[in-house]
């Protein structure tokens, strides 16, 4: 008898494999998770630098009146690949954008920044996801706007795309 | 008429599967009386698949004469496409792929009707309903929810366009060879559910269902291989393996099927690891269905995007609940009533093989949990993304002991065997692993733990993987043995290919203005000029380009940007050099300014290998399934003679 029921474990297995993915079925798919610290200050962080050449990123840097993107992102990620060139037009465009490299390696680092170029002027290192959490990201990549008073204004959920880059940039203006 | 025609054989090899599964359902209640009943099946399985590829071939034939009257021809399909594309676009969308997934499976079914021979009558009859059952499911769908003959109320002037991705000759044939390697496990499910159906798990139906296994499982590799060959060179990422969702689901029935294929060569030699090999037979197929619903059903993101509909994720779902659930239910109301196979001790070729599957099966299980996990945590409002830095090291846990053990396993014995007898060539794959790495950091230079193991593993299991032909005649060794060999070296090279790229390749991003250079490796790249190309469909920027290796003659290359435009949509063509000891690849990005242009350049030490190995390992298979099919051959005429030396009729 002992053994007979271990016979029946795969079936159950299968079950909840079942159950979990007929459920996700029912969900409606794009419900965006709003963070919720839009329209509350920075927490907290000091974040040591990410990669050499670069400073680390602290919510102190962001109170001085002007404008930031912050974004989060991860040299394993693969639309942060799709990402690179918006934010590269967006620095074009005078933007200013922090970085913060969520579980990652310095050399890996350096990597994706000489392969896919450099936007950032700050890049700190947030290797257990604390400051991913406490800013209400689920996951890479991620962007936030921030206004010159250090108060998160706007998030964007997923790799920005080349229309993307005007939307931003208007809420960056806004938050001036 | 021709779309008319074409979903009336369609129904009909429906009605016909029905007819199928009823005779086999009935004769087995019948039992002996059943025979009548029994004698329809083979021919209705063979009729089904005829008239299945009849349909298929009706939807090609649309596809090339570009009929915009039918839906999927306008939604896929262009009339200025060249015209391999064009036939390209029949299996290039949901509903043509679909098609093409029943049409392989009715003619697996044909197949077996057809030529096996070995299998028990009742055992067969068994097999060929739950073919019919399985296959019902999927024309159920095809026909209520994937209909590809759909006509439009009036023609479109012109159709829209193939994703230009996958307008390249590699992914043409890319997913068909998948789908043979998919649908064929199924296959190896119908074999399973009809041996628990009749309970008659023996060694001879280990040796039945072990051709259809290789045949399914050659196609998965060729198709593995291709595709990742296929995204290295055209995604432009110099990646070759980015474990996103839809690689997973093909390496996950073909990690279930390499398992399969060795425990069924435990049940054919030993009568041992009966329950197991059933269960799978099961999982092989199940994991080609769940891979299918996880990439059809848009419930993952994934960077290959399919139409998303989740009515038909619905339907799939509920295929999978019946087929896998139904199996699994039968497997464990029955399994228990299988005797138990033979014993063996732990030291032995079954022990080596039986670790083998258990750690293949632990690997099929890390990627199936970082696969779904994404969609575990979705549930609890939580969206991640899992990478390479959960896949690499954890499968890599499981793997490097697999392949310590792959590598000594071919030399124990059957039934039981003692470690000193294998000590010495054990001792000398292991001083040879350490003096190939030792070697490889004194050439290429250091490397990581990970990569640094994989070459001694990969020179290990290489060495080791000849050692059974130590002592043979080569001449009289029987094919599957040298298929045996030939796999395992495959292995091997794959690993070296895979260490080697991860560890010595190198990268360069430069902005170049004409006739200026960049060095990666031992390369020098010269950008002569940019020039604008156009192709049928396509406008591109050719970087033309002097490569040259050390102090070698130039060789002339040209990646390109190219821009289609319909639908509208740019993709990067690489330019590779390829030498013996690695490629050179090269990509043409945007303009920065000032006259220069972004260039991006890998060199990759051995890269090729990682291909070249999945190609060896797909000729072993094709050997020992070549060597299977002429022993059944030779043992099949000499029955046949000595029944005519006794004056009987072969039967």
């Amino acid at each position: 008898m002992t053994k007979s029921w271990r016979l029946w474990l795969p079936l159950a297995v299968f079950a909840a494999f079942l159950g979990f993915t007929a459920y996700q079925l029912q969900q409606p798919k794009d419900d965006t998770i709003a963070s919720a610290m839009l329209g509350k200050p920075l927490p907290r962080f000091a974040l040591r630098p990410a990669v050499d050449g670069l400073p680390g990123a602290a919510q102190t840097d962001f109170a001085d009146g002007k404008p930031r993107l912050l974004n989060i992102w991860a040299s394993w990620c693969l639309p942060c690949i799709a990402e690179a060139p918006q934010l590269k037009a967006l620095q074009e465009q005078g933007v200013e954008i922090v970085g913060i490299a969520i579980r990652d390696r310095p050399e890996d680092v350096a990597r994706f920044l000489a392969q896919h170029g450099n936007p950032y002027t700050r890049l700190g290192a947030d290797d257990l996801s604390e400051v991913q959490f406490a800013l209400g990201s689920s996951g890479v990549p991620e962007t936030f706007v921030v206004d010159g008073n250090g108060v998160i204004r706007h998030q964007h959920i997923g790799d920005i795309r080349a229309g993307d880059v005007p939307k931003l940039l208007a809420r960056l203006e806004e938050a001036r | 008429m021709i779309a008319e025609l074409g979903l009336a054989a369609l129904w009909l090899a429906a009605a016909l599967a029905a007819l199928q599964l009823a005779a086999s359902v009935l004769s087995l209640r019948a039992g002996e009386g059943g025979e009548t009943l029994g004698g329809v099946i083979r021919p209705t399985a063979i009729l089904q698949g005829g008239v299945a590829a009849l349909s298929f071939v009706l939807l090609m034939w649309l596809f090339i004469r570009t009929d915009l009257s039918v839906k999927l021809v306008a939604m896929n399909s262009h009339s200025a496409k060249p015209m391999i594309f064009k036939l390209a676009g029949t299996w290039g969308n949901h509903e043509g792929s679909m098609l093409l997934w029943v049409t392989v499976m009715a003619l697996a079914g044909a197949l077996i009707a057809a030529i096996e021979r070995r299998l028990p009558e009742a055992t067969m009859r068994a097999t060929l309903g739950a073919q019919a059952f399985v296959g019902l499911g999927f024309y159920a769908f095809l026909l209520f929810s994937s209909n590809p003959f759909e006509r439009l109320p009036r023609p479109v002037p012109e159709g829209m366009g193939l994703n230009p991705l996958l307008q390249d000759i590699g992914l043409a044939f890319h997913p068909p060879t998948l789908y043979f390697g998919y649908v064929g496990l199924s296959v190896a499910f119908s074999f399973a559910v009809g041996a628990l159906l009749t309970r008659q798990v023996t060694p001879d139906f280990a040796r039945a269902m072990r051709p259809w296994v290789l045949g399914a499982w050659v196609f998965l590799t060729i198709g593995i291989t291709a595709g990742s060959y296929w995204a290295y060179y055209e995604l432009g990422w110099g990646g070759w393996w980015f474990w996103d969702p839809v690689e997973n689901a093909s390496l996950m029935p073909w990690l279930a099927a390499t398992a399969l294929l060795h425990s069924a060569s435990v049940l054919a030699a030993r009568d041992a690891l009966r329950a197991w090999t059933i269960m799978l037979g099961v999982i092989a197929f199940s994991m080609s269905m769940v891979g299918t619903f996880l990439v059809r059903s848009g419930i993952l993101t994934s960077v290959h995007a399919f139409a998303v509909d989740p009515e038909r994720g619905s339907f799939i779902l509920a295929l999978l609940a019946i087929n896998i659930g139904g199996a699994l239910a039968l497997f464990g109301w029955r399994a228990g009533s299988i005797a138990e196979g033979e014993r063996f001790a732990l030291v032995s070729r079954e022990g080596a093989l039986v670790v083998n599957n258990v750690l293949l099966s632990a690997i099929l299980g890390v990627v199936l949990l970082g696969t779904l996990y994404p969609l575990v945590t979705e549930a609890f409002d939580v969206r991640v993304s899992v990478g390479p830095p959960y896949f690499n090291p954890v499968s890599a846990i499981f793997a490097l002991p697999m392949l310590a053990v792959m590598a000594l396993g071919p030399l124990l014995r059957w039934r039981q065997d003692a470690v000193r007898r294998v000590r010495r060539p054990a001792l000398l794959a292991a001083g040879l692993a350490v003096a190939g790495a030792v070697i490889a950091w004194l050439i290429a230079g250091p490397a990581g733990l990970l990569p640094t193991l994989g070459v001694a593993l990969a020179v290990a299991v290489g060495i080791a993987s000849l050692l059974p032909l130590r002592g043979r005649r080569l001449t009289r060794t029987p094919l599957p043995i040298w298929g045996m060999v030939l796999a395992h070296l495959g292995i091997a090279v794959s690993l070296l290919g895979m260490a080697s790229e991860s560890a010595w390749s190198q990268e360069r991003l430069a902005a170049l203005a004409p006739g200026e250079s960049a060095e990666v490796g031992p390369w020098r790249v010269t950008l002569t000029k940019v020039v604008p190309v156009a192709g049928p469909n396509w406008t591109a920027i050719e970087g033309d380009m002097d490569a040259r290796y050390q102090s070698g003659s130039p060789i002339p290359i040209a990646p390109q940007a190219r821009s289609f435009w319909s639908p509208s949509q740019t993709t990067t063509e690489s330019a590779l050099v390829t030498r013996w000891n690695g490629q050179l690849y090269a990509v043409i990005g945007e303009a920065v300014g000032d006259g220069r242009w972004q260039v991006r350049l890998w060199w990759k030490p051995l890269v090729t290998l990682i291909w070249i190995g999945g190609l060896l390992i797909a000729l072993g298979g094709v050997l020992a399934l070549i060597g299977r099919v002429l022993g059944d051959l030779k043992r099949r005429s000499v029955l046949a003679k000595r029944l005519r030396w006794r004056g009987e009729q072969p039967v």
